[in-house]
């Protein structure tokens, strides 16, 4: 087996060579992926060819060219000033900016909802754990588009501002949307917000005061509520520094309409509610399937070393659910992203929707969509990145 | 404190590692089992059991499959609920009262069948993190215990893998040094070595049998008779829910009274 002459080794190589190359796996990788890449090139450029032709046998003019022009278009809702009298590019700005705020709150409430709905589902509560568990079954087997088509037409049909269903202490219900008082603006509301960042950082900094002083000291000392104070208590202390401003802005009836107040649009709610209730049914069996992933016999082990309850689920439960969790979660707000672009069938004004309009009026059809891809893609890209690289942080080492 | 009271009360030093068990007779039974049942809805696992257990004393219980071994055990640091009965550890009786229950489980091991290592800590975080969160203990301290532990179980250069990196065998003898670090004064043993293939057996037992010299008290769940033959004061056979033999191992395997335990002798002696 060993071979001491090296005369004798260099004599059998070159025999082997040929077949051992052809049956060898890296060999064999390496050729699968050149033919790989080869066949992507050559569709693709059949493809871009296709397309060049056509538009010149259209008399389409094709670049990025139109991005300049004015769009003569205006748009309900926008997080930035715009008019009709704006560029085509601002418009997809609006566009996006918008598709990224209903996608946030999305995922805010999805989750929130999901993680909600998973624990019950496997409470030790019959009722509760019953309820939870219609709940998924009907938010996750009905298409979203219809959800959201659902409560579209619900909101449309509350009556209007004239007759607007009060709820008491928060605003009104009409069929312009949903209309509630507010904190009048004040200079204070920013520092407020510094406040409230300061909080969340001074929280994480303090855990890890915590555990470090855990491990010197052996003393351990629960954040939990600390780090609850710091964050509420910091932006109530800088409103009270502020001389503790409580004039509120009410929304009043006026005509067909309410002045005062903050307003959200039927058009989003409907979306927002139909997109995050699809994706909670999802993410509420991702956590159940995560809590239920630690075996029983490791949350035996730790009882039996005397592990108070919290440090059980705090030590043994949650470092293995995450790393359950957080994959298949990733791929729930990637697709609650791109579901949001639903939004054209009850008319938010999303990426999709500002972007439908763009084509129209242009005939720009491949630029357009070429842009919306790009923006899907790297928002999902990034999305993913964050989530993998978190996940790589909690994995567990096997073989 | 009263087996040291105890201890030099009497005068004659033992010639072994381990005193006789009529040695520690006068020192009370550290682990009392009296009368206990428990069911599992209208099923009933355990017949008023009752079982003492001295300082110092190994007992081997054995029995077939579903004879409630398992539950017995389990019984001693509530992971199960017995509903009839009393057990008393450490003059502490087990209700269901939150800081007895923990106070006794910190003075309690346990090995189970399957390891329950912790699979996304490393070895010697394993083995560090119940003495620094239940006996808190400083970082150092318990790293240093732990080495010491691991040393004693023959696997230091283990010490920053994975339990799902190691052997069966060693994931094991890790379960073991995980309980030990938490210096209990009784440890309890659930099948150990059922899950292992043959040749991991014995430095499963090795580890175990050096445990029993040092005076470890100990129970230990096992139909490995060889173990029970060299290690145990006292042995045991449960069948239905009942121990229907008790004895040294002498008695046991020498003149077994119960003819349960002559056919489970049979039985398992044939393999
Ligand atoms: N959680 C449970 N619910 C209902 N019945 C149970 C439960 N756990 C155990 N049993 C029953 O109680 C009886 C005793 O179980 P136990 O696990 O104590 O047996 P054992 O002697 O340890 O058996 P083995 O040698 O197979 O481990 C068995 O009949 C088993 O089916
Ligand atoms: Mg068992």
């Amino acid at each position: 087996m060993t071979h001491i002459d090296g005369s004798d080794q260099r004599g059998a190589k070159p025999r082997q060579t040929l077949s051992t190359l052809l049956y060898s796996k890296s060999f064999r990788t390496a050729v699968t992926q050149v033919v790989m890449a080869a066949v992507v090139i050559f569709i693709g450029l059949f493809l871009y060819q296709n397309v060049v032709e056509n538009l010149r046998a259209q008399n389409i003019a094709t670049g990025f060219g139109f991005l300049e022009q004015t769009s003569q278009f205006d748009i309900g809702e926008k997080m930035i000033t715009y008019s009709a009298r704006d560029s085509y590019g601002r418009a997809f700005v609006v566009g996006l900016l918008n598709t990224l705020s209903v996608s946030a709150a999305g995922i805010f409430l999805a989750t929130l909802i999901g993680f909600t709905v998973g624990i019950s589902r496997i409470s030790s509560n019959w009722l509760l754990s019953k309820v939870a568990t219609g709940y998924v079954e009907i938010v996750r087997n009905i298409p979203v588009i219809l959800q959201v088509i659902f409560w579209s037409v619900l909101l449309r049909n509350l009556p209007n501002a004239r007759n607007a269903v009060e709820v008491y202490g928060v605003g009104f219900l009409t069929n312009r949307g949903l209309t509630f008082a507010v904190p009048a603006t004040h200079p204070i509301h920013s520092t407020m917000g510094i406040a409230l960042v300061a909080g969340i950082v001074l929280a994480i900094l303090g855990s890890i005061w915590a555990r470090r002083h855990r491990e010197s000291t052996g003393t351990y000392v629960n954040m939990l509520w600390p780090s609850i104070g710091l964050v509420i208590g910091l932006p109530v202390l800088a409103w009270l520094f502020g001389g503790a401003p409580t004039a509120i802005s009410y929304p009043v009836q006026k005509g067909f309409n309410f002045q005062g107040g903050v307003t959200i649009s039927p058009e989003f709610t409907a979306l927002l509610i139909g997109i995050a209730l699809y994706a909670s049914g999802f993410i509420a069996e991702i956590v159940r399937a995560g809590l239920q992933a630690t075996p029983k016999g490791q949350i035996e082990a730790a009882r039996s070393m005397g592990f108070r309850p919290w440090f059980v689920t705090r030590y043994v439960v949650l470092p293995q659910a995450l790393r359950v969790i957080v994959p298949p979660l990733t791929s729930q707000y990637v697709s609650l992203i791109k579901n949001s672009s639903i939004a054209v069938v009850v008319g938010y004004p999303d990426l999709v929707n500002i972007g439908n309009t763009v084509m129209n009026q242009t005939g720009q059809a491949v630029e357009a969509i070429a842009v919306m891809m790009l923006v899907y893609l790297t928002i999902s890209l990034i999305t993913s990145t964050f989530m993998n690289f978190y996940n790589r942080l909690v994995a567990i080492k096997e073989r | 404190m009263s087996n040291i009271i105890a201890q030099t009360q009497s005068p004659s030093p033992s010639p072994s590692p381990s005193p006789s068990p009529s040695q520690r007779l006068d020192q009370g039974p550290m682990i009392k089992l009296r009368d206990v049942s428990k069911w599992y809805g209208h099923f009933q696992v355990l017949h008023d059991v009752s079982l003492d257990v001295r300082k110092g004393e190994r007992v081997v219980i054995c029995g077939p499959s579903g004879s409630g071994k398992s539950t017995l055990i389990r019984c001693i640091n509530r992971l199960e609920e017995h509903q009839k009965g009393e057990i008393i550890v450490n003059g502490i009786e087990m209700t269901d009262n939150v800081k007895n229950i923990e106070k006794i489980r910190r003075n309690i091991g346990m090995v189970f069948q399957s390891f329950n290592l912790f699979p996304h800590l490393n070895v010697l975080d394993n083995l560090t993190i119940g003495p620094m969160l239940v006996r808190h203990m400083k970082k150092k301290d318990a790293e240093e215990l732990a080495m010491q532990f691991l040393e004693k179980v023959r696997i230091p250069e283990q010490a920053q893998k994975y339990p799902l990196q190691l052997s069966g065998g060693q994931q094991q003898r890790v379960a073991i040094a995980r309980s030990l670090c938490m210096q209990p004064e009784i440890m309890l043993f659930d099948e150990p070595t059922s899950a292992l293939d043959p040749e991991m057996i014995k430095e499963v037992l090795d580890t175990m049998i050096e445990l029993a010299d040092s005076g470890m008290t100990m129970i230990c769940v096992t139909h490995e008779m060889g173990f029970a033959r060299t290690v145990a004061d006292n042995v045991i056979l449960m069948a239905d829910g009942k121990t229907v033999e008790s004895g040294t191992p002498e008695e046991f395997f020498g003149n077994p009274k119960n003819p349960r335990t002559r056919l489970f002798l049979e039985q398992i002696l044939k393999h």
